[in-house]
């Protein structure tokens, strides 16, 4: 099965779900003044949920047939053999966001922000160590104190325990 | 009028006010730039230094000038970087980001210049002349005839649903309307989907949302295939900008779309509460179904038309919230209510009598449009070179920053980490979806749509007590059937020029 099958089931197990916890878990909540309403804040669900498990399924049986005439652009990355691409570079970006996301707070903005850049950039091969750990010291600076100083939103410079 | 004009231009035209809109569009330029710091922020940070000014006129200029350095700003970073910092600017990345790894950034820039120049200066033509009449027309749009509108905008997804593709661009419609059911609705005050997560009581925010689908599976397939930044045709034109004018054929081409939009847009804006977002969304789909077949398969991979279309429509509707504004005192979006309480706060009230007992300030907001414009394009056009060089920083360092400007957006909105997670999730799964060659615009148009659709029906419903007033109330029935027509229009032509092209009579 393709991935945008597979996709679909996937979407199709959602719409389930989402149309059961709206026709089923969210009604007794309601108080009795609002079931006098004729919209209840579960109707817009219970439609979507519906039309969601119908479109899905078209998808996932594959009822609508591509048009014979399409130019079909050849898809950007073919991911069946996205072992081939530098997967292990985009992998290792993403487990960088993510690590950024729960050392923020615990780090303080500026390390955090160098850490980041500098990681980043060696992620993606770079070595000249000498210019990039100024470059993402002086960028992380800059945007702090943009964003802090100038705009006046708070963001918390130095780690917790200081 | 003419009365009224030349006082405006008496008192726009001093020295501090000309000073005032050359500042204010600048800050909003570069502000506006950076993702995650949309029109309405940079207008709140500004409310300070402006109720400092203690001259209203002044004070409501520079406001005026960093909202559509903003507006401009913000189409900036969807064309080089496909990451929209705005909800109005997010129909600009659909062309101009395909147009900008052409290799024509210069060129699309100055699209969206001269476009956004274009769609002002003409709003503010309009506004001077329509003002006082159009303020009635508004107070007949209610929820009803808003939910109409918003079912409208949401044809837009039609220009997405490419051959075959129809059934997926309508699933991907869903899933953002299903998003956008998640956290509290305005109506029901009731947590909704949050599964008992603090983080999503109020929802999923649209930056997220936005840095989510569009800048972050861009910057992956960036890593992922590196060759993908240097076919042939553009490793030539690496480095050099090239083409920063367009041709005459493409002037020629934009031209209608600039005259239509600029007038659709502003009329948009006029209604309280559509604004630039639905003027974008709706100027792309228009746009895309008075084009040519020919030039409809354009659309969506770098046309001139369709970065023109909503660069003007939401210029022009921008402009066109100042009519409910300064004639009825209502703020018709988030941007104008936060003009509103400046204004307020510089004990000015708008309303009906402004034009009677400040026609100074009503005046020289108009003038001061005309030179926000002028001098936005003045100050923009000699910058397009520089702006565009972002895109030839080294690829090692580029995208850590493209990835940081993402993450940033997303934190400095909400100050909040878990919104950094949710960001990398959603990237992560917008990721695979283009693998599978799903559109992500019509999930995100979706997502921004979803909610005030449902609040007007819900209100309407409420109203009415019923559905009945889709057939009672025959703005909305029209609407709804423009609606169906925008949907159904491309195929209609698709099997008539299919029947045209086996040569069999068509009665026409």
């Amino acid at each position: 099965m393709a991935l945008d099958r597979w996709i679909a089931l996937v979407f199709v197990t959602i719409c389930f779900v989402y149309g059961y916890a709206a026709y089923f878990t969210m009604d007794q909540l309601l108080p009795p003044f609002m079931q006098r309403n004729p919209i209840w804040p579960s109707t817009f669900p219970k439609v979507l949920s519906v039309l969601g498990i119908l479109v899905g399924s078209v998808v996932l049986l594959g009822l609508e047939k591509p048009d014979p005439n399409a130019d079909d652009s050849a898809p950007e990355i073919n991911y069946r053999r996205l072992h081939e691409y530098k997967l292990g570079q985009a992998l290792g970006l993403l487990a960088l966001m993510a690590a950024y996301a729960l050392l923020l707070r615990p780090l303080g903005f500026i390390l955090a922000t160098i850490g980041f850049l500098s990681l980043g950039a060696i992620i993606l091969g770079e070595r000249k160590f000498h210019i990039l750990i100024p470059v993402a010291a002086l960028a992380a600076g800059v945007v702090w104190y943009l964003v802090q100083q100038v705009l006046g939103i708070f963001l918390s410079p130095l780690p917790s325990f200081l | 009028m003419i009365e009224g004009l030349l006082i405006g231009l008496t008192t726009a035209l001093s020295v501090t006010n000309i000073l005032m809109v050359i500042g204010g569009c600048l800050i909003g330029t570069f502000i506006g730039m950076l993702p995650g710091l949309g029109p309405m922020s940079i207008i709140a940070i500004m409310i300070p230094i402006a109720i400092t000014l203690g001259d209203p006129t002044a004070a409501l200029i520079l406001l005026a000038g960093v909202y559509y350095g903003a507006i401009f700003g913000g189409s900036t970073s969807s064309i080089l970087l496909n990451a929209p910092g705005v909800a109005g600017t997010v129909a600009t990345s659909f062309d101009g980001y395909p147009m900008a790894k052409r290799g024509e950034a210069g060129k699309a820039l100055t699209i969206a210049a001269v476009a956004s120049f274009a769609g002002g200066t003409i709003g503010a033509i309009l506004l001077m002349i329509f003002a006082p009449a159009l303020s009635t027309v508004a107070l007949l749009f209610h929820s009803a005839e808003y939910f109409a509108l918003m079912v409208v905008g949401l044809s837009a997804i039609a220009a997405f649903a490419g051959t075959g593709q129809v059934a997926k661009a309508l699933m991907m419609t869903l899933l953002g309307l299903i998003m956008a059911t998640v956290g509290e609705g305005a109506l029901f005050n009731m947590p909704r989907f949050t599964m008992g997560m603090m983080d999503l009581q109020s929802g999923f925010s649209f930056i997220t949302l936005a840095m989510a689908m569009f800048a972050l599976p861009e910057a992956m397939f960036l890593v992922l295939n590196p060759r993908r930044a240097d076919t042939p045709e553009e490793k030539s034109k690496e480095g050099k900008i090239t083409g920063l004018r367009f041709s005459r054929a493409e002037g020629r081409a934009m031209l209608p779309v600039i005259g239509r939009q600029s007038v659709q847009g502003f009329f948009i804006g006029v209604l309280p509460g559509a604004g630039a977002t639905i003027a974008s969304f709706l100027g792309y789909a228009v746009e895309r179904n008075l084009a040519s077949t020919e030039e409809q398969k354009e659309f969506g991979k770098g046309s001139v038309k369709g970065l023109a279309a909503p660069e003007t429509a939401n210029n022009a509707a921008c402009t066109g919230s100042f009519v409910p504004l300064l004639t009825l005192g209502i703020p018709g979006s988030g941007t104008t209510a936060i003009l509103l309480g400046a204004l307020i706060a510089l004990n000015v009230t708008p309303g009906p009598r402004l034009m009677l007992d400040a026609p100074e300030i009503f005046w020289a907001v108009i003038i001061s449009m005309y030179i926000g414009n002028l001098v936005l394009l003045v100050l923009n056009l000699p910058l397009i070179p520089y702006i565009a060089k972002i895109l030839s920083i080294p690829r090692n360092y580029l995208i850590p920053f493209i990835l940081f400007f993402t993450l940033m957006g997303a934190y400095i909105g909400q100050n909040n980490s878990t919104e950094l997670l949710i960001l990398v999730g959603f990237g992560i799964v917008a990721t695979i979806l283009r693998f599978a060659d799903y559109p992500l615009a019509p999930l995100l148009i979706g997502f921004i749509l979803g909610r005030m659709l449902e609040d007007n029906f819900s209100r309407s419903m409420q109203l009415y007590d019923g559905a009945s007033f889709v057939w009672e109330r025959p703005m909305t029935l029209g609407l709804l059937g423009l609606a169906v027509v925008l949907v159904l229009l491309p195929s209609y032509r698709k099997r008539r020029a299919a029947k045209r092209a086996e040569g069999v009579a068509d009665g026409d």
